[in-house]
């Protein structure tokens, strides 16, 4: 049994980071059964001594498979999709690739470092209660409003095409927090909006949210 | 747009040399990655300048290249990617010759990772417009107090991931994607915002060995054609 137990995947995560939540719909995309591991940012879990023995650099989500431990949900994703390639999560033409690498990278870089959990506590510390949420929201409206223009002549149902790829797993997680955490009007939005409405009908991208994990709190359970 | 052939220090591709162009800006960080990596690949390009100082990404010429306005951008035939990488990736899986990734797979994990901390959370942290918001809201103290604390974050987290990795470069002897993130990011580090080097020996190290390399120094931003004094 120890055996068996050993070789499962383990997904060390928090219900409400949209980092992990990329993960979650790349694991469940593929059919990739995994242990969750909840780490809780508010109380600074990542900072434990035991999760820093894990990754040092402290940053969740980390995916353990066996007895390689992987850091940074891009860097996951790309290891998932090379040693388990059902449900490619990336279309085979160059410029098809380029694309969902352009719009996830928006995403990882251009968008959600801003809403980070220090810089959000910096900005309410230093500006006022609902200064975090407005200073996130000037962000991701930015940054949404370049996806908007990159993706309309490349989306059908999903970002960049028919079939969902690894733009989609950038977009469900941020699209959600942009909703749920930030008050951000998707009307001004309106393909990131239909798209989000798309992966709502997806098991494998419902599974993921955050209102379903099992460190939800029970005032946030879907 | 400025515009002038870079060819590379060594440009030993047998077969006709791809047509490349890189839209950059000579102080962008970002493009600083891609000059890098092309010369390191030995794939010669056309460089044309985009100048972000007085607002030619907004350009109708530059829109059509990217309608989102950065640097930079690449044009490979009738194809064009922005986002640095993007490109990086596209240039891998393109133009396999001189790899700069890695064939064991948890190196391939461990030098995404890397470029992703560069990347996602040092980088976008201390971009001239992040600063300028900061500085609007908090004054010119705090700016440089928020630029600092950011690179330095990152390093120590680059550090603690690269210290039982690094060799002569960040993840082996090898240079691969992680050090054509690196350097740029330590250079700026240092030369733009005062970064005490000292606290990261790792980083230090490796930034030595990127400084002997042609290919890197062809990549500096004062060596390229629309620098400014």
């Amino acid at each position: 049994m120890a055996g068996e137990e050993s070789k499962k995947l383990k997904l060390y995560s928090d219900w409400l980071s949209s980092c992990a939540g990329r993960v979650r719909i790349g694991l469940n995309l593929k059919g990739l059964e995994y242990e969750y591991v909840p780490v809780n940012l508010l109380k600074e879990e990542q900072q434990t001594p035991e999760f820093l023995k894990l990754n040092p650099v402290g940053f969740v989500p980390v995916l353990v498979d066996g007895d390689v431990v992987l850091a940074d949900s891009f860097a996951i994703l790309m290891y998932l999709e090379e040693k388990f390639p059902q449900h490619s999560l990336l279309p085979k033409d160059l410029h098809g690739r380029g694309i969902n690498y352009q719009a996830a990278n928006i995403v990882c870089s251009s968008i959600q470092p801003y809403q980070n959990i220090s810089i959000l506590k910096f900005m309410k510390e230093k500006l006022g209660p609902d200064a975090d949420v407005a200073w996130a929201r000037d962000q991701i409206r930015r940054g949404f409003a370049a996806l908007e223009k990159l993706l309309k002549d490349y989306s059908g149902k999903y970002a960049t095409g028919d079939e969902v790829f690894l733009a989609d797993l950038f977009l469900a997680p941020q699209i959600d927090g942009a909703i749920r955490r930030f008050k951000v009007d998707m009307d001004e939005f309106p393909l990131l909006a239909r798209i989000f409405k798309a992966y709502l009908e997806l098991p494998a991208f419902r599974d993921a949210m955050p209102g379903r994990q099992p460190d939800t709190p029970a005032e946030h359970r879907d | 747009m400025q515009q002038k052939s870079a060819s590379p220090v060594d440009n030993s591709t047998s077969t006709a040399p791809p047509k490349l162009i890189l839209y950059s800006f000579w102080q962008s960080s970002c493009s600083w990655r891609v000059r890098f990596a092309l010369n390191l690949k030995g794939l010669p390009y056309e460089y044309r300048a985009v100048n972000l100082s007085n607002g030619e990404q907004f350009s109708p010429e530059f829109e059509k290249i990217n309608p989102l306005h950065y640097v930079p951008a690449l044009a490979d035939a009738d194809l064009v990617v922005s986002d640095s990488l993007a490109i990086l990736l596209y240039l891998e899986e393109k133009y396999p010759h001189k790899a700069l990734m890695p064939v064991d797979r948890r190196l391939r994990v461990l030098n995404l990772q890397a470029a992703n901390i560069v990347s996602s959370s040092i980088q976008p942290l201390h971009m001239v417009s992040v600063l300028r918001n900061i500085e609007e809201k908090f004054g010119s103290e705090e700016r440089s107090s928020w630029a600092q604390s950011k690179i330095e974050t990152g390093f120590f987290a680059l550090e603690k991931l690269l210290n039982s990795l690094a060799g002569k470069y960040a993840t082996g002897d090898e240079i691969y994607l992680a050090d054509v993130f690196l350097a740029p990011q330590i250079a700026v580090a240092i030369k733009r915002f005062n970064i005490d080097m000292s606290k990261f020996p790792t980083l230090s190290r490796i930034f030595n060995s990127y400084k002997a390399l042609p290919e890197f120094l062809d990549s500096l931003p004062e060596r390229q054609p629309d620098a400014v004094n």
